[in-house]
Formats: C-alpha cells, structure tokens, sequence
C-alpha cells in the first residue's frame, strides 16, 4: 500500500515531465499535421541550458533558494524557445504544404543535427549536477517502508501545474489562442480571415518549445543527470502519451503523460525495470488499435 | 415504362428495405424504402443534405447502415445482403461507384487506372503474384485482355488519345468520365449495378448531353444504374424512375413526369418548410 | 544545382534572373542572421559544461568559437543573398537540371551504374577498404530498396524497419549458432521469419493511418530492440550474438589453409583473405538486386499497381473491389522479407549481432534514403544510398561533425527537394510511349 502511493507520487511526477513535452507535439500537430521529431531534442536543449544557468549561477554564488531555480527556468524557456522558433523558421516553414513526408524526414534530420549538435558542442560526457532542493516530507510510514514526497517532486508538480494553467488560458482566452484554433479548424480560412498564419505557427513553436524547456529543467532537478541524448526516448516517450491521449488535444496530451508516466513507473516497481519502455510502447499500440483516436481524441470521419 | 404494378420480384436489382442511417444525434437516411429494376436508370434526387450520397455510402459498404436491408439481386443468382458484407466484397460482387468528388489514382495514367479497377481478375491470372514474378505464361495473354477492355472503354468514353497520361492532369470533364470507365472495367463484363454520384457536376450542357448517351449506352449494354443528379435536365431525360429524399426521408417515388408535378417534392426543393439544420 | 543551365528548372526556381538585391539590404539580412546565431550559439557553444577533476561540473567559456560561428554565418547568409537573391532557395520539385540528365540519360545510367557496380572487386584490385564500403552501400541500398516497397509504392509510413532488418539478422545467427544451420538454409528462414512478424505487426496496425501507423511502427522499433537487450537467455542481451559462422561459398569455406576442400584450393587459387570479402560484395549484390527485379517485375503487375494505387486513393481501391487490408499486408510483408534477407546477410558478415546495430537512427538513415531519392524510384534510392552512406564514409575525417554535417545534408536536400532527387513516376504500362509522370500528381499515401 505504502508501496503503491510512493510509486503513484513517482508516477505522477515523471508524467507531469512526459505531458509538458507532449502538448508541445500535440500543438505542432494539431496545427500544421507534422510530427516534429526534434521536438524532444528541444528538451533536451532546454534541460542543457539550465543545467548551464545552474553553474553560472553557481559560480556567482547564487545558486540557492527559488530566486534561483526561478532563473533557471525563465532563462532556459528563453533561450530553447528560440531554438523552436528557429528551427521552424529555417527548417519547416519553406516546406509548408509540400509533401508530408518532407516534413518528417527534415524533422528527424534536424533531430540528428540537435542531438550531434549538442554532442560536440558540450561533450558527449554524462553532465551530473547536485541536487538543488534535497529533502521532502514524510507522507505516511509504513512498517520500515516511508513514503516520501520530495520537494523536488513538489515543485514538479507545482510548476507544471501553474505552466498548464497559464497555457490554458493563453490558449482558451487571448487572441492569439484563438488564432491558433482557427490555424487548427482551417488553415486557409483563417488566412482569408486576416490571420497571419505564419506568425501563429512561429508562436506555436515558441510556445511549445517554452514548455519543452520546462520539461527539461524539471527533468534536470529531479535525476540531476544529462546527457545529449536524453531527448530521443523521453520524445518518444512523450508522443506516445500525445497519441495515447489523442493527437491535437491539449488535455488529451497531459492526461496520456500522466498515464505513461504511471504505467512506467508502475510496471518497473512491480515487474522489471528493463522492460518498461516495452511497457509503455505496447500500451500504445494496444491503445491505437482499440481505440484509434486516442482517450481524448476528436472522433475522425471518413468523409467518403 | 413498366406500370408499378408490374415492379415485380425477379426484375429487381436492387431493393432496399428500412434504411436507417444515423450519425451521433443525426439521422441522415430515415426508414427509406426503395426498389431498383434490373435495365433500368433510377435516379435518387433531392436538396443537398438529402442523404444521397450516405445511402450510397451503406449501398457501397463505406458506412454501415444503423438498421435495414440492402440486398442484390442478380439474375441466376441468390440474393446478396449488401449491408452485411465488406466494402472490398461488394464491388466484387458486382456493384461499381463513382463519387461526388472524383476519386482517380491521380498520379497514375488513365489506362493504368483502368487496370487497377481489373484488380482482381487480373491478380488471379497472376497466380497471386508469384506465378507472375516467376514468369507464369498465362499473366501475359491476362493484361493483353485487360488492355483490350481497357481500351475499349477509353474509346467509349473518348478518352483514348489520353490513355497514357496521368489521370490527375486530365480536365475535369475527361476525369469524370474516367471514373465512369473505370467503374465499368471493375467487374468482368460489366458490373450488375453501377452507382453514379453526382456524374454531370461540373459539366458544360454539351458535356452532359454526352454524359446522358453514355448512360443510356451502359444501360443497353445491361447494367442497370442507381443516379444520384441535381441537373434535372439529365434526370428527366434518361431516367426510368425517380426517388426523392428530403432530410433522410423518401418523399417519392414515381416516373420522371410524375415526379416534377408532384407538390411535396416541388416544396421540398423550394425548402418551403423553413426548418433547417 | 545552382549552374541553370536548364531553362525549365531556372524559370521555377525563379530567383536566378532577378537582380541581386542592394548591398546594404543584404548586409542588413546577414546581420540579422548573425545574431540569430549569437542567440542560438551564446549559451549551448560559448559556455561548455565540463567535468572538472574533482567531479564537479564547471563552465568553460569560448567566445571566440561563437564569434567564429556568427562571423560564418553572415558571411553565409550575405554570400548566399548576393549571389543567388533572397528567394533563390525554394522548395523545388521540378527536375533539377542533373536530374533531367539522369533521366535523359536513365536508360544508360541505371545499366551503367550496374556495370559499375559489378566490376568493382575486379578494379579495385581487392582493396579492402573499397570492398567493405560497397558492402556496405549494397546493404544500405537493399534495405533502401525493400523500405521502397512499403513506403514508395505502398505509401505506408514505416519508421520501424530497422527491426525486420534486426529481426533477420538474430534469426540468422540464432539459427546458425544453435542448429549450425547453413547460411543458404538460414538465409531463407531469415527472410519468412521477418516476413512473418511483418504480417503480425502488420495486421492489427495497417488499420491505422498516416502518423498514427508511423509512431507505432516506431513503437514496434524499439520493443524488438529492447527485447533484444534484455532477453539475454536467448539473445545475449547487450554482448550479442557471436561466433556466427562466415559465408562459405556453397559448402567451401574461404580459408588461409589452402586445402582442397576450401574455395581457394578447390578452385586452385592463391589463398587470400580477399576472396570472402569479394564473395560478400558479390553475395550482397545478388540479394539486392533480387529485391530489385522482385519490386520492377511486381510493379508492372497488380499487385503492385495494387499498391500504388492504394497509395494514391485507399478509398477508391475500395471501391474496385480491392482487399485493402492483405493488399497492405503483402507490401509490408514484402518489404520486411528483404529486409530480414539483409539482416542475414550482416550477421554472417559480422559474424556479430548486437542489438547496438538497431536502433531507430538506422531506421531513419534507410527512410531517409528512400525520400531523399525519391518516393517509388528505384534509380534515385540506389543514388542516394550511395550518396548519404558512401558519402558519409569519405567523410571519415570529419570526426565527431561527421553525424552533424549528415543531419544536416538531410535537412537541406529536404528543403531543396522535398520529392527527392527523383519526383517523377515512371507509369508501369503504356499504349504508345511512356512518359514520366511529375511528382506533384503522385500521392504519398496517407498510411
Ligand atoms: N460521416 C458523417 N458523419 C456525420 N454526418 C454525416 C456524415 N456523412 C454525412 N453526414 C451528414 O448527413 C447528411 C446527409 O449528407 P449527404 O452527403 O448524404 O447529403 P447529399 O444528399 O449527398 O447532399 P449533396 O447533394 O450536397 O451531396 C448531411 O447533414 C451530412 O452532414
Ligand atoms: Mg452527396
């Protein structure tokens, strides 16, 4: 039992991580109809800068309290949010409405270039980095068994729940929000409409490249480890629960986090641990087959 | 013009019995009852939403009807419940479509799409394909023969001189001929029944003109056609009855003349019940 | 590619003719260029996290590679907008000036690519180095060819090939290893048992559409891989397989021994290692161009106009009558057969297997190779794989900016070309002459 709840805190703070980087893939299909296969390079971009803002910090002596952990995550949201809107400037925007393959292959050629990219340019080296917010508290002991709910866990949970809401709102209440709707429904009505597509696309990737980067920090301040190569599973990983919760909504996509972050975790306390990402890729399957739009998805008719 | 009285079992082709289709909260086709007689053209008019083009749908196994029957009738043969049968399975039992937004292999040449449609012959001929890889004698004499139809029907639908170009740079009007052509090489001899959805969309008066002595055509050649038309002029012309739906619902069935006098489809047309979706 | 010596492709690129733009514009763009660059390059590159000797993590600055990058970069740019305008760089799918060449000259190229291809060991002299880049290309361009199959002509989105590639390779070397199955028997076997997890996978997912069918393609990907890694009673997890018996040519071993029942006494040849290496090129060549004359010879009968039409219109194909579904099955059947052939074929290569050899990156290196050489083409995927993976080979000295420089090759010719270096469609039967048919008519499938 005491078991049971640890794994669910576990669960629960490692799909928070997943869902933020699946809306950012939700969005970018939802609105252009691409997989952006760099997009989880794009977190790993973003765990790197604040890893780096960590030890700028650190070496100013600053490195403690929420002031900083604040930094970190702004700085970070800035700097990989302007690597997705580059990356979608240079890269996706002249093959809009060319051939969908086209898309896909310069996405996973990109996601090669990030992944290569960082490799050389930080080292290929495991980047290990101390844990900023230690401790937790105690929720429930059981037997010699405690159930700990760290603070870092906290802060996951906190952060992504303020990040959500304000994206919520952004999307459910501004103008810009309701341009990338309309992109959504129709992109070439919204064009006739005075929409300019082209920037609410841009800002789409910013907005999801942002998120990403809030990921990544969470993802560096609870396993304090790195690597230039994070970004390919924990995409995949993330997509999946994209699908899983169905492709193009914005709830869907946190809720299928949550989900693959609790079947993980779950499935490695009880079953094995080297099986787990078998666990969560045959969830999906299983998913797309019974129920091929996903928990949330928009029902697709085949309009003959 | 057979008076309904004689409308009698062994000359149906089709019959259709309580159709319902329903999507969500929407019913798109309601309770339709309907025949089709074998040699004949019947035409199934009315405004757009009608549910036309769904009960083409359930006819041609794309949607499976919520209730009722569909069932083929074929002469010397038993009767085929459509609605229980898969898409693929309908076509090769004999009823070819066309559809209301053209539906070629675009970046295919116009023989090449006829060849598709001769799909299943020809893949038997090949021995399942790997007759053919290994060279089986008998594919080659298959696809002349498949040619020869193909080229005959590029002839009746003048289309010939366009054979080797991609069905997808075609005109508009040569494309909606093609598909015509193209659902006719779909069975052997020419399917049972042929489904036209909206055929004279789009066309010039002489195009359609042509249209309509192509159909007759088919007609004589012994395949009976289900019509789906808003150009009245085509339906008046050609067809042997018609069938009108109003918001999912049969409001008539009658011959042509009978048809345009009749109130309840003038006001259907006219939308004089006001209440719309 | 910038050389316009062709009229046609000048006129559709558009930006060749119009006058370059004024200087200070062009410099105005640059500048901005360059600090993008600053943005992007400020943090990853000019503060580089190292692991200091007492294990802590500590920063290393270099401004001076960031202003080596920004200076590239706006040297680049302006260069770039001087020379060729400010749209000259423009998704294209008109044939590229080269590419109307290849095709005026296609019905002399493939053959001679053939040629050359077959002569190589004989030229080569028995180079190693050569020998074992040709191997290496004729493996990238058979799996190249068999992905051809499911996503060229099929139009299924695959991007978990790489397993059917896995699955024939362990097969083989499980098979040889444990039976001592002989590599013609185990060849064969390899090839059905890929084929028939293909029909497995396939059956349930071909449902799917599009992107839903390649994520979980993907998915499938990686399950074999980290089955592969864990199922260490069988497979032996992260070691691998070894010990895999080499090729023998037919029942005689290639060996230094020079007795007669090996290849070079029975044959009454100098012993020399060189033989196997050329068996294996020669061997590898034999199956791919198997996969080869399999797809051309199906191409031109229903089953595989069956395939390309489903790629064009899966509805319409419905409409005629044609099983959708084994129609599908058969392509991805297809292809992952000559897929496990080629696995076969590098384990008894390697005489090796590893699970580290499947991971999704190879998967994506073979679907690029067949995008960027163009969809359903069988000239243009031979190219490419020669392109991207021999190319990727003289570029050894490129180091660790090897796999960078690749990436970004793929991205670039993506944007120039997003049909690939061959758009066009070659129809499989014609009453007069054949014509190619351009690349913006021919669907990509939707599956
Ligand atoms: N797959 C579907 N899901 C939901 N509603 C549908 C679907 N297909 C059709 N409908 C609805 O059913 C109704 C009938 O549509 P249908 O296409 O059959 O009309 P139609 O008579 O062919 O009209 P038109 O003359 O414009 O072609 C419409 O209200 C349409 O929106
Ligand atoms: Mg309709």
């Amino acid at each position: 039992m005491a078991y049971a709840l640890q794994q669910l805190i576990n669960g629960i703070s490692l799909g928070m991580i997943y869902g933020l980087i699946a809306v950012g893939y939700t969005m970018v299909y939802g609105i252009i109809g691409m997989i952006n296969f760099a997009h989880g390079d794009v977190f790993m971009i973003g765990a790197f800068i604040a890893l780096i803002t960590a030890l700028l910090l650190s070496a100013g002596g600053m490195l403690d309290g929420p002031a900083a952990i604040l930094l970190m995550l702004l700085i970070s949201m800035a700097f990989t949010a302007f690597y997705g809107w580059t990356m979608e400037r240079v890269a996706y925007r002249p093959l809009r409405g060319s051939f969908r393959l086209a898309p896909l292959i310069t996405a996973i050629g990109l996601s090669i270039v990030l992944q290569n990219y960082v490799q050389v340019s930080q080292g290929a080296r495991v980047k290990p980095m101390e844990a900023l917010l230690p401790g937790g508290i105690e929720v429930m002991r059981d037997g010699g068994f405690v159930v700990q709910l760290s603070f870092t866990q906290m802060l996951i949970i906190g952060v992504t729940l303020a990040v959500l809401a304000v994206f919520t709102l952004l999307v459910t209440r501004t103008p810009l929000g309701r341009a990338m709707r309309a992109c959504e429904q129709d992109r070439k009505m919204a064009a006739l409409l005075g929409i300019d597509t082209d920037r609410t696309i841009s800002l789409t990737f910013v907005i999801g490249a942002a998120l990403a980067a809030v990921a990544g920090t969470m993802y560096l301040l609870r396993y304090g480890v790195i690597d230039f190569y994070i970004g390919f599973l924990a995409g995949v990983k993330a997509f999946t629960a994209a699908v899983l919760g169905g492709i193009g909504s914005l709830p869907g996509a946190v809720l299928g986090g949550l989900l693959i972050g609790l079947i993980e975790t779950f499935w490695s306390a009880y079953f094995s641990v080297q099986y787990k990402d078998v666990a969560a890729f045959s969830i999906l399957v299983l998913t797309l087959i019974f129920l091929p739009t996903g928990l949330l998805g928009r029902q697709e008719v085949e309009k003959v | 013009m057979k008076p309904p009285a004689a409308r009698a079992h062994r000359d149906m082709i089709l019959e259709v019995a309580n159709l319902t289709m329903r999507f969500g909260g929407l019913t798109a086709v309601d309770r339709v009852s309907f025949t089709a007689l074998r040699g004949e053209i019947t035409a199934l008019i009315g405004p757009n939403g009608a549910g036309k083009t769904t009960l083409f749908n359930c006819i041609t196994g794309f949607y499976r009807p919520s209730e009722g029957a569909i069932r083929l009738h074929r002469p010397g043969a038993l009767p085929v419940d459509l609605h229980r049968l898969a898409g693929y399975r309908i076509a090769r039992s004999g009823v070819a479509r066309t559809f209301q937004n053209i539906r070629l292999f675009p970046g295919m040449t116009a023989l090449e799409n006829l060849l598709v449609a001769q799909h299943n012959t020809l893949m038997a001929a090949s021995g399942w394909a790997v007759g053919a890889v290994l060279g089986l004698s008998r594919y080659p004499a298959a696809e002349r023969a498949a040619i020869e139809v193909a080229r005959r029907w590029l002839l009746a639908t003048h289309l010939l001189d366009r054979a080797d170009d991609p069905a997808g740079a075609l005109p508009y009007g040569a494309q909606r001929r093609l598909e015509i052509a193209r659902a006719m090489c779909s069975s052997p001899g020419g399917p049972a029944l042929l489904c036209l959805d909206e055929p004279a969309a789009g066309l010039n008066p002489r195009e359609s003109e042509e249209l309509a002595r192509l159909l007759l055509e088919i007609r004589a050649d012994g395949t009976s056609i289900l019509l789906i038309e808003h150009d009245m002029g085509v339906v008046m012309k050609i067809s042997d009855r018609v069938v009108v739906l109003d918001h999912g619902r049969r409001i008539a069935d009658a011959a042509p003349a009978a048809v345009r006098s009749d109130p309840k489809v003038i006001a259907a047309y006219l939308g004089e019940e006001g209440e719309e979706e | 590619m910038t050389q316009a010596s062709d009229d046609r492709s000048g006129e559709s690129r558009g930006g060749l003719n119009r006058p370059p733009l004024p200087i200070p514009r062009a410099l105005r763009d640059a500048a901005i260029a360059a600090a993008i660059a600053f943005g992007l390059f400020a943090v990853m590159v000019g503060l580089r996290t190292e692991v200091s000797p007492t294990g802590a993590l500590v920063l290393r600055q270099r401004w001076a590679e960031v202003a080596m990058l920004c200076g590239i970069v706006f040297a680049g740019r302006l260069a770039l907008t001087l020379w060729l305008g400010r749209r000259a760089l423009r998704p294209t799918t008109a044939p590229g000036p080269w590419a109307v060449r290849l095709q005026q000259a296609g019905r002399f190229f493939a053959p001679a690519l053939l040629a050359a291809a077959l002569v190589l060991p004989i030229v080569s002299g028995g180079d190693r180095y050569l020998l074992d880049l040709g191997i290496l290309v004729l493996t990238y361009v058979m799996l190249g060819w068999g992905l051809n199959i499911v996503v060229g002509l099929a139009g299924l989105l695959d991007l978990g090939y790489v397993a059917f590639y896995g699955i024939g390779a362990y097969s083989y070397a499980l098979l040889s290893t444990h039976f001592g199955l002989s590599f013609w028997i185990g060849l064969p076997l390899a090839g059905i048992m890929a084929a028939f997890w293909g029909v497995l996978l396939g059956f349930p997912v071909l449902r799917l559409r599009g992107d839903y069918l390649a994520i979980v393609t993907l998915a499938f990907g990686e399950i074999i891989r980290v089955v592969l890694n864990n199922w260490v009673s069988l497979t032996g997890g992260p070691n691998g397989v070894s010990g895999i018996p080499r090729p023998s040519f037919f029942g005689l071993p290639f060996s230094m021994s020079g007795e007669p029942d090996t290849f070079a006494g029975f044959f009454g040849l100098e012993p020399s290692p060189s033989h196997r290496v050329i068996f294996l090129y020669y061997l590898i060549l034999g199956l791919a161009l198997l996969t080869n004359w399999v797809t051309i010879r199906l191409r031109r009968q229903p089953l595989g106009r069956a395939w390309e039409a489903l790629r064009e219109d899966e509805i319409a194909c419905r409409a005629l009558g044609i099983n959708v579904t084994v129609t599908k099955l058969s392509a991805f059947a297809l292809g992952a057969m000559f897929g496990g052939f080629a696995g076969a074929f590098f384990a008894t290569r390697q005489a090796f297997v590893s699970p580290e050899s499947f991971t999704f990156i190879e998967s994506a290196i073979i679907l690029a190779i067949v995008v960027l050489g163009g969809l359903g083409s069988q000239v243009g995927v031979a190219v490419a794989a020669l392109v991207m993976i021999g190319g990727f080979e003289l570029f050894r000295d490129l180091g660790e900016y090897r796999m960078l420089v690749f990436g970004g090759v793929m991205v670039v010719i993506m944007i120039l070309r997003p049909r690939g270096l061959v758009g066009t469609r070659t129809p499989s039967v014609a009453l007069g002459e054949k014509r190619a048919i351009g690349g913006d008519l021919v669907g990509e499938g939707r599956g």
